[in-house]
């Protein structure tokens, strides 16, 4: 088996996930220059309700197919999360909106607890699996595994991703959207609801992530109410990688944090040898965010900030 | 009780006050060990180490106004070189005074060497950074134990050597003059002494040249920089400072528990302390004192809940050790949201949270803005 | 006393100076006008090290200060103080003078702490300087107030303090009279004065254009990103080139 190949696999599978959570991060960083940490517990969120409504289906007498099943849970999940990102922008971002940079975002800490908590005692310390609903058949390319699971994923982020795109570059609310990330006060002059774009991007947002959610428990197999955070770092750090604010930079960061890492977990042992195993693998995304943030403060696909001293 | 203490109306009240505080602090742990128990004077001594904690990071977020949400790294460098040089694991028994200072010279050049390259990033960019730096220390804690075996993983390192003072090992009960003695008691009086230097130095350090430096480039730092402050040192000061507390705490922490694990340092020891320093007051230190105080005691007593819902409801719905992050998560929230400058702030801050719009606009604009 | 020698300044693709040199000479009052967005500031933010310059030199007496970080020209000499008011709001306004002696100061963290002699001392002089600047600009009494709860004159004129309190050669004020009325103006003006009569040399942007000339000794012209004139207010009020881009147009 190549393990170059495989692990490139992997690394896209996961990056198209990564991508879809990064996504949320951009684009509220876009418009409110807001860091929302608790947007990885949104995702979180997203992936035990599904699990929630998948297994209580799969537990009752109801024999419906396993992928319709699936389905009625991530329906199920996105207008959970979209309350959520309604509610969180509406009750705990919106009254420090002239607040200074820190109160934002120690807010935003205090919701990712709270909703991390609240999990925990919902669903419980342990880990929660996925049943075995979908198929797990598995082709041959170039000597490496592809299942079917990790083609829908790559496919469905790809299809939810231009979608996006065409929604942020050809509809009215796309054009509100942009003209608020330039400035919210010119947009407002020229007529456009700052409150309501405000709270169509985190809507938007937590549908997302309520998607990837299920993406990664499926992957996965598990969900576990302390996902949220890891996830939610990395997926800060491939929008960063790709510049934070810029939806295009989100997708390609998302997809290339993934490779890397799937590709440093691959080879971190040969690399260093020995020393260091695949059980490092959560440390790329931080290296990378650390490098980025040094060396390249604005991105792959960001533009340089001029200095407004 | 310390603002009592600055602000005497005459002189021998103040003396009084003092020696009353000084009787009150002495006496602390035995009342305590009658009132409530042995156990409650752990509490106390951990208290105290979360004030130390506190303060330190109250330098950065404080005074400097940097959010370090990565500040327990610190505290772990300081816990694991004081484990590697006082315990079987490597066959090491340095004395205390020995290790203690240099754990927390470790800690303050790691925080340079964090800081030098990072503290030209806007604000919240440096609360991610830091984090990602918190969860690096803390992965690397985890599995330096193969092949070589450094940290011994997440089993920790275990039978850490006690504090020795003129041949008393704090480690054990002991006769002291006629008083029996427990580990907490002795500890108690160590962390005690430390605690108070700290205050000392955080005061001392507030109203100093290099204290307003901090608090310039806090509130303008492209004026800072035009007054002649180089502010990137300046504030690599403040990190390193900071860095020094958290390592000298974490020196204390391991000598004191004899047993040290990652477990003990993630990013919720992190948010902890951040949340003693806005619940009590950012940038105050009566009001970080405070704030270290109720966050440590207010879950020992969440304790009680517990036995209130066996005795209430017949069983335990809701594990209370559970509730206590859930409580800090929405105080966090709460106080930003109707009392950010903390309950008992400084006058400066209060204004600061509750600026007018136009002064506001013109230090968002600044405050976090660096130059390229 | 300061020379630049053909700056240039490009954000992107826009050229904000291009080519610009002066000479300010030590113990004159030079002042800097131009129409609004003629690079004024721009030019004011090189010299005092917030941009690099793309090209050229500038020179204080004789040492280059151009791409230097800010409080290393500080340290050298040359102070400003800003269009848009920036003080620390949240300090007292002695405090904020305070501040501004950090450059001429040393004590460090150990300092601090032990509070041995030498900064007990270092310390106590500090507040007296500060306060004596104070009283120089007027500000005597409200040392213990806070920046912020200034009146705007007032805040100019703590500025101005702050600025003296690092102890400058060469101060540079940018519209220290912007938005202050006739008689607060005429007080500013002889603060000016009473600097340049104790030997500091003051380089001026200003856009009251009456102002500069009544005061200056020597006035520069610019003009989008160019310097169209220079030398005696008379020698500029008659050129052809400023009437035209500016004079003409604005205060005709």
């Amino acid at each position: 088996m190549d393990i170059f190949i495989q692990q490139l696999i992997n690394g896209l599978v996961l990056g198209s996930i990564y991508a879809l959570v990064a996504l949320g991060y951009t684009m509220v960083y876009g418009i409110l220059e807001l860091i929302n940490f608790a947007h990885g517990e949104v995702t979180m969120i997203g992936a035990m309700v599904a699990l929630a409504v998948i297994g209580a289906i799969a537990g009752s007498a109801l024999d419906l197919p396993g992928l319709l099943v699936v389905l009625a849970g991530v329906l199920v999940a996105i207008p959970a999360c979209m309350l959520l990102g309604f509610t969180i922008e509406k009750v705990a971002y919106r009254p420090l909106r002239r607040a200074p940079r820190l109160a934002p975002l120690i807010t935003a800490i205090g919701v990712s607890i709270v909703l991390q908590n609240s999990a925990m005692l919902i669903w419980g310390r342990q880990y929660v699996s996925f049943p075995p609903l979908i198929p797990q058949n598995s082709h041959e390319i170039l000597g490496a595994h592809i299942t079917d699971l990790q083609i829908f994923i790559i496919l469905l982020s790809t299809l939810i991703m231009a979608g996006l795109w065409l929604l942020v570059q050809q509809s009215t609310l796309g054009r509100a959207m942009r003209a608020t990330a330039q400035s919210k006060e010119v947009a407002a002059l020229m007529g456009v609801n700052v409150d309501r774009v405000i709270s169509a991007t985190f809507l938007i947002g937590s549908a997302l992530a309520a998607i990837a959610g299920v993406m990664v428990s499926a992957y996965y197999g598990l969900a576990h109410y302390y996902m949220g955070f890891m996830l939610g770092l990395k997926a800060f750090s491939a929008a960063v990688l790709g510049g934070i604010g810029n939806i295009a930079g989100a997708m390609l960061g998302g997809l290339l944090l993934g490779v890397i890492e799937a590709l440093g977990a691959g080879y971190i042992g040969d690399l260093t040898g020995g020393f260091l195993g695949s059980h490092y693998q959560d440390v790329f995304a931080f290296f990378v965010l650390i490098l980025v943030l040094v060396f390249r403060p604005s991105g792959l696909l960001g533009e340089r900030v001029a200095s407004r001293a | 009780m310390l603002d009592l203490l600055r602000r005497p109306r005459t002189r021998s009240q103040a003396r009084a006050a003092l020696i009353l505080l000084a009787v009150l602090l002495a006496l602390l742990p035995f009342l305590t060990e009658a009132a409530l128990g042995r156990s409650w004077v752990r509490v106390l001594d951990f208290a105290l180490l979360y004030v130390i904690l506190a303060l330190g990071l109250n330098i950065v977020v404080g005074y400097a106004g940097l959010l370090d949400l990565g500040y327990v790294a610190f505290y772990a460098l300081g816990a694991y070189l004081y484990a590697w040089l006082a315990s079987p694991h490597f066959g090491l028994h340095l004395p205390f005074w020995a290790v203690l200072p240099l754990g927390a010279a470790l800690a303050g050049v790691f925080g340079v060497l964090l800081g030098a390259p990072t503290l030209r990033l806007r604000g919240d960019y440096l609360a991610i950074v830091t984090l990602g730096f918190g969860e690096i220390i803390r992965i690397f804690m985890n599995n330096l134990n193969a092949p070589v075996n450094i940290t011994n993983g997440p089993q920790g390192i275990n039978l850490i050597d006690p504090v020795h003072v003129a041949g008393l090992s704090f480690g054990k009960t002991q006769q002291v003059l006629g008083l029996t003695l427990s580990s907490a008691h002795f500890y108690y009086y160590l962390f005690l002494a430390f605690t108070l230097a700290t205050i000392f130095i955080a005061y001392r350090l507030q109203d100093s040249r290099i204290g307003r430096a901090w608090v310039a480039i806090r509130e303008d730092e492209v004026a800072a920089a035009a007054m002649g402050i180089d502010t990137r040192n300046v504030k690599l000061l403040a990190f390193a400072m900071g860095a020094l507390f958290g390592g000298l705490a974490g020196g204390l922490f391991a000598a004191f528990q004899g047993f040290i694990s990652p477990e003990s340092f993630n990013l919720w020891e992190s948010i902890l302390i951040l949340c003693m320093i806005v619940l009590g007051g950012m940038g105050h230190i009566p009001g970080v004192i405070l704030g270290a105080l109720l966050l440590t005691v207010l879950p020992e007593a969440l304790r009680y809940l517990g036995d209130w819902q066996r005795l209430v409801l017949g069983e335990v719905l809701v594990e209370p050790t559970d509730l206590r992050m859930l409580l800090f998560g929405a105080a966090l929230v709460l106080m930003m949201i109707y009392r950010p400058e903390g309950l008992i702030p400084s006058r400066q801050r209060k204004r600061e949270f509750h600026a007018e719009d136009g002064v506001l606009e013109q230090e968002q604009a600044s405050l976090y803005d660096t130059r390229t | 006393m300061l020379t630049v020698v053909g700056v240039s300044k490009r954000f992107g693709g826009i050229t904000a100076l291009q080519e610009v040199s002066l000479e300010v000479r030590a113990g004159e009052i030079y002042g800097l006008i131009g129409p609004n967005g003629a690079g004024k500031t721009t030019l004011f933010n090189c010299m005092t090290g917030l941009y690099g310059v793309s090209s050229g030199e500038i020179l204080l007496a004789g040492e280059r200060v151009h791409n230097q970080k800010p409080h290393r020209i500080v340290q050298r000499g040359f102070a400003r103080t800003f269009q848009n008011i920036r003080l620390f709001a949240n300090m007292s306004a002695l405090d904020n003078v305070r501040v501004g002696r950090h450059v001429r100061t040393r004590a460090g963290v150990l300092g601090a702490v032990l509070r041995d002699r030498r900064t007990r001392a270092e310390e106590a002089d500090n507040r007296r300087r500060a306060q004596a600047l104070l009283d120089f600009v007027g500000l005597g009494n409200k040392a213990r107030t806070l920046a912020g709860h200034l009146a705007y004159g007032e805040q100019r004129r703590l500025e101005i303090a702050r600025a003296l309190a690092t102890e400058p050669r060469l101060l540079a004020l940018d519209e220290p009279v912007a938005g202050m009325n006739p008689a607060e103006r005429q007080q500013m003006r002889e603060l000016f004065l009473r600097l340049r009569s104790q030997g500091l040399t003051l380089l001026l942007i200003e856009h009251d254009v009456k102002l500069v000339m009544g005061l200056c000794d020597r006035v520069a012209v610019l003009d989008y990103g160019r310097k169209i004139a220079e030398g005696s207010p008379s020698e500029v009020r008659q050129n052809p080139a400023v009437i035209a881009a500016y004079l003409g147009g604005d205060a005709a």
